[in-house]
């Protein structure tokens, strides 16, 4: 029997605010323990809440550049239960009046492209930190960041296999990071993502009985948690077995996914609306007063690469990813860069450097200002491109002006006939051997004589003249 | 019985709550009475009545995104009923 | 005669004349809690250390300054359910044994502002649960007028130790009657205000959407005192009203001539004891006599407010009391998992009526029963708030006993959840109005004090302390003092 997989995705965002969503302490990452705390967040008796505007504005830019409608009044509920990171016993999430619903964004996998749809976008609050202590029977709670604020977003089950739901989250986390919303960075939690999997027989209308994936870690153990539970599925299915409602993490050692509990019927969070919250109406003046600091998208980013500046998709693809690359790019063209060679360094030299250096383009020293510099030097004939690997390492390393490091290095590229044929000559009566070989129609020692002559100029010759040099002194021997 | 045994039990574990089998007794027939006579309710038509979440009309209450001072950890942690490493110590929640 | 059976104003003008300091103030009511808390038992713990240095400190500040501040250097008891910070606030619950705040609530910040010295913390139902005081974890506090008796509930401590003279005015929280009924049944002053009039921050909830502090007094126009003092938007409590507050005092002349009066028939109905609603009627014929006129009317919805009322404020409760949970503060009982740390900690920690609301609450709003009670008693309360506006809009307030019966003695309903439910009957409709109401002695049955109530429109407690205050003066019911 063939299935046909169907794929849902739960994410958490957490918004950049300042301060929490319900009081004013600090949302920052890696502080001590139980610093970031007060009465309210740490739910004393008595502590009220009070809705941070950021918070509010945030979801809805979110809700509006993943093309939810934006509700008109949302309010805030309560979800009850009980768990030590949980210090009032519920959470204040969103019920019945999100903040937005019916979204969706489009994906592209294989060159194929495909629409995502989003059921909902809600504001809520998020949890304290539990860890575990091995064979010590206890955990431990941080209350830091309870009360950081969420967006939790829903995908309609729209997925069809593991790869689109990696190429669904690529898209969410740019997307995200375009509006300036979140770092949305998986390592320090500020992005996570659980999934649901099901399979069906081929043409069967109802969904099967699916299981959630928890701690997925990164993107890529999505894609591979549901690949394995994809095939598992399959499997049990196959050999006439059951599905259960169940609930399973991804083991990085063991590659593989592990029963962590099964769910009884479905959980009764008995959500109501908070009575210490008030109704929030987002008006039209609002609303559009949000729209307006939502900047341009990655998709729309990608076809004015593609349509103004005569990109390849592919590279429009890759630069418009993330949005440091595409700021990045885009300051390189107000610097008067030429588009394709910005594309050529970008997705080669900029991106091997990053990925081999496991660094961000915010990272390095490295300004649009000197890689336009470098470009022109190199389109006006001044440093070969072989030179330009080396001013373009030490742009990397410690940033500056190409045009000093080429002087201060001596890198400029010699083009004077009269020395390079001075210097072919010197080469030429040293290597009589290779003019033979050469005679004889052995093409391979003319690239011999031509790194000879580099070598003697230390690399600053115009290659292209002195392989034309070459040939003509030759012949006259 | 307008609310089982069962019932109760499920109930008691929702809200984190146990009783004795005795008390168990007690309380299903007093939740029962409270229930039943929260059944007159039922006599009145609500088709088209708006639920009263808010008895006063107010809405848009927020605040700017400022950070306050928070509390110092031994603040945080001074009525902990244990702790350790700067942190609340609590049973096991692996099971 | 004992100081506290003065005025605010009178003991400022003793202040400022300096025949009195704030030491003697203090040192007089801990004498009186020496004296009479034996019989009374009004105080879960107190603040004597702390309030005799600030008295001393305020005193040097009266040579200074002179009297700076409306509630300067006026000893006063707060209900047990508002937070104190480094002063124990257990809500009468042995759950919450060891708890002590690391903040002040908002009145307990405006108090100290205007300069009254906390002399200690008030018994009450554990977390406001009762109308007797019967339930809370701690002790009974009896009634001043009759220590056989309740005091009411649940501010039943902020009720006796004013009656008692213990303080000069108390706090107390009001949810379904907390504050009226207690100050009915100990023949003092309570007022309930507005919904949103007075800030909740470091109030520990009960139920959100009904529960508000108030004053407790000997008289109406010290009880406009206090509420000047605590009223006012507080941007700390998303619910509280950002409407102006007018000086509460101002307006007691005496005169209500030619105000409306509304009788609501389910007021003086069949549940109603008999000599209340002599006295009721007594008072009724008190205020013709002052000018104003009065009509029968009708609040249709009433019977069914105390449903609606234990539906609502059971769910807000559960899901209010769920941080009780023995993790980060309170009392912890220890067990292997976590699970049983939650229910051995809560089940020992709770009494039984916190417990049965609990259970009501959660039941109220699980899954499958939510649309049948829950939402049902939000259409009802819609109804019954309904009800007060259509009235409120052609009378100035609405008059009727605050409690059915005078206080009972102590242990008669103790068993019987639905009996004592319906002594609220009469105060409970207010809350979910959320409608501003006072309690006003209106006369003894038996050598019990019976509460007149009076319920004006929202945010009109002007009017309400008006009419109070008139009646009072007519009265004089207050000036009457339990033998103790």
């Amino acid at each position: 029997m063939s299935f046909e997989t169907v794929i849902g995705l739960e994410v958490h965002v957490e918004l950049k605010t300042k301060s929490k969503i319900f009081c004013g302490c600090s949302t920052a990452f890696g502080a001590p323990p139980n610093t970031h705390t007060c009465p309210v967040c740490l739910g004393h008796p008595g502590v009220l809440p009070v809705l941070n505007k950021q918070a509010v504005e945030y979801a809805m830019k979110a809700a509006m550049a993943l093309n939810c409608r934006v509700a008109d009044v949302t309010k805030f509920d309560r979800k009850n239960y009980f768990y030590p990171d949980n210090p009032k016993a519920y959470q204040i999430s969103q019920f019945d009046k999100p903040v937005g619903e019916h979204g969706w964004i489009d994906i592209e996998v294989n060159g194929k492209k495909k629409r995502i749809g989003i059921t909902r976008l809600h504001l809520e609050e998020d949890a304290g930190k539990l860890t575990h202590v091995d064979g010590q029977g206890h955990s431990l709670v941080d209350f830091n960041r309870v009360g950081t604020p969420l967006i939790e977003i829903v995908s309609e089950p729209d997925l069809r296999s593991p790869e689109e739901a990696y190429a669904y989250l690529e898209k969410l986390k740019a997307i995200m990071q375009y509006i300036e919303v979140s770092d949305c960075k998986m390592e320090e939690g500020s992005l996570r993502c659980d999934a649901n999997i099901s399979l069906r027989p081929v043409g069967q209308e109802e969904f099967g009985t699916k299981t959630e994936l928890k701690n997925l870690n990164s993107f890529a153990f999505v894609q591979k948690g549901l690949a394995y539970e994809e095939e598992r599925q399959a499997e049990v299915l196959s050999s006439g077995g059951e599905i259960l409602q169940e609930t399973r993490r991804w083991d990085e050692k063991g590659n593989k996914t592990l029963l962590m509990r099964v769910k009884e019927g479905s959980e009764d969070y008995r959500y109501f609306p908070d009575p210490d919250l008030v109704d929030f109406y987002l008006d039209e003046d609002w609303k559009e007063s949000v729209r307006r600091t939502i900047p341009e998208l990655p998709d729309a980013r990608k076809e004015r690469y593609v349509n103004e500046l005569d990109l390849p998709e592919y590279d429009a693809g890759v630069l418009t990813q993330q949005k440091a690359m595409s700021d990045f790019f885009e300051a390189c063209l107000v610097a008067g860069g030429p588009a394709k060679p910005l594309s050529n360094w970008l997705m080669g030299e900029v991106n091997r450097y990053l990925n081999a250096n496991g660094k961000e383009i915010g990272d390095v020293p490295l300004t649009p200002g000197a890689l336009v510099k470098m470009i022109d030097l190199i389109e006006k004939g001044t440093i070969s491109s072989k030179i330009a690997k080396t001013v373009f390492a030490e742009l990397m390393e410690n940033g500056g002006d190409p045009e000093n490091i080429v002087k201060e290095k001596g890198l400029v590229q010699i083009s004077d006939e009269g020395e390079i044929r001075r210097m072919v000559n010197d080469v030429l009566d040293a290597n009589e051997q290779s003019i033979a070989d050469y005679k004889e129609g052995k093409q391979k020692a003319i690239g011999f004589l031509v790194g000879q002559v580099m070598k003697a100029s230390r690399g600053k010759a115009n290659p292209q003249l002195v392989n034309q040099l070459l040939v003509e002194e030759i012949q006259k021997r | 019985m307008r609310i089982t045994k069962n019932q109760v039990k499920h109930v008691a574990n929702l809200a984190r709550l146990e009783f004795s089998e005795k008390e168990m007794e007690v309380f299903a027939k007093q939740l029962d009475d409270i229930i039943g006579y929260a059944e007159q309710l039922n006599e009145l038509d609500t088709t088209n009545v708006k639920p009263t979440s808010h008895v006063l009309d107010i809405s848009n209450v927020l605040r700017a995104d400022e950070v306050r001072q928070s509390l110092s950890n031994e603040a945080a942690l001074k009525n902990a009923p244990d702790q350790a490493d700067g942190q609340v110590k609590v049973p096991s929640v692996l099971e | 005669m004992s100081l506290f059976d003065q005025r605010i104003k009178d003991i400022h003008e003793l202040l400022h004349k300096r025949e009195v300091s704030v030491t003697d103030l203090v040192a007089e009511s801990y004498k009186r809690i020496e004296e009479v808390e034996g019989k009374v038992e009004a105080f879960l713990h107190l603040n004597e250390e702390a309030a005799r240095k600030a008295a001393r400190e305020m005193d040097d500040h009266l040579v200074s300054k002179g009297v700076d501040g409306a509630l300067f250097g006026l000893p006063a008891g707060l209900k047990d359910n508002i937070v104190t910070k480094g002063l124990r606030t257990t809500c009468a619950s042995k759950l919450l044994d060891n708890f002590i705040p690391v903040h002040d609530a908002t009145v307990v910040q405006k108090l100290h502002a205007a300069g009254a010295v906390t002399i200690g913390k008030l018994n009450m139902d554990e977390f406001a649960m009762g109308s007797s005081n019967e339930n809370s974890g701690y002790k009974l506090t009896r009634n001043p007028w009759n220590t056989e008796r309740v005091p009411g509930g649940s501010s039943g401590g902020s009720a006796a130790s004013v009656a008692a003279g213990e303080v000069l005015f108390s706090l107390g929280s009001d949810t379904g009657g907390s504050i009226r009924e207690p100050a009915a049944f100990c023949g003092v002053v309570g007022m309930k205000p507005t919904y949103g009039r007075v800030s909740r921050f470091g109030l520990v909830a009960f139920a959100s959407s009904l529960d508000q502090i108030g004053p407790l007094t000997r008289t109406v126009e010290d009880n406009a005192y206090v509420l000047n003092a605590i009223s006012g938007y507080d941007k700390l409590d998303s619910t509280s009203a950002n409407v102006e507050v007018p000086d509460y005092t101002a307006g007691l002349t005496g005169d209500i001539k030619g105000l409306k009066i509304a009788v609501p028939k389910e007021y003086l109905g069949e549940g109603v004891n008999a000599e209340v609603r002599v006295h009721i009627e007594q008072a009724l014929t008190t205020l013709e006599g002052l000018g104003a006129t009065w009509e029968e009317v009708s609040l249709p919805h009433s019977k069914y407010a105390v449903a609606a009322y234990y539906i609502l404020a059971s769910s807000e409760a559960s899901a209010n009391l769920a941080r009780f949970d023995g993790i980060r503060y309170g009392v912890r009982v220890e067990e292997d998992n976590l699970i049983d740390t939650y229910k051995k900690s809560r089940s020992q920690g709770f009494g039984d009526e916190v417990k049965r609301r609990i259970m009501l609450g959660t039941f109220a709003l699980s899954s499958g029963y939510y649309d049948a009670y829950y939402k049902k008693a939000q259409q009802v309360r819609t109804l019954i708030k309904q009800d007060f506006d259509d009235v409120l809009a052609q009378y100035d307030v609405i008059i009727g006993p605050t409690a059915p019966t005078t206080a009972f003695q102590i242990g008669e309903q103790v068993n019987d959840p639905l009996t004592m439910y319906a002594n609220d009957i009469l105060t409970i409709p207010v809350n979910l109005a959320g409608v501003p109401a006072i309690s006003v002695p209106a006369g003894f049955a038996y050598g019990l004090p019976i509460g007149l109530q009076i319920i004006g429109k929202h945010f009109a407690e002007s009017m309400v302390y008006r009419v109070a205050h008139a009646f009072e003066q007519a009265t004089n019911f207050h000036m009457e003092a339990p033998k103790l």
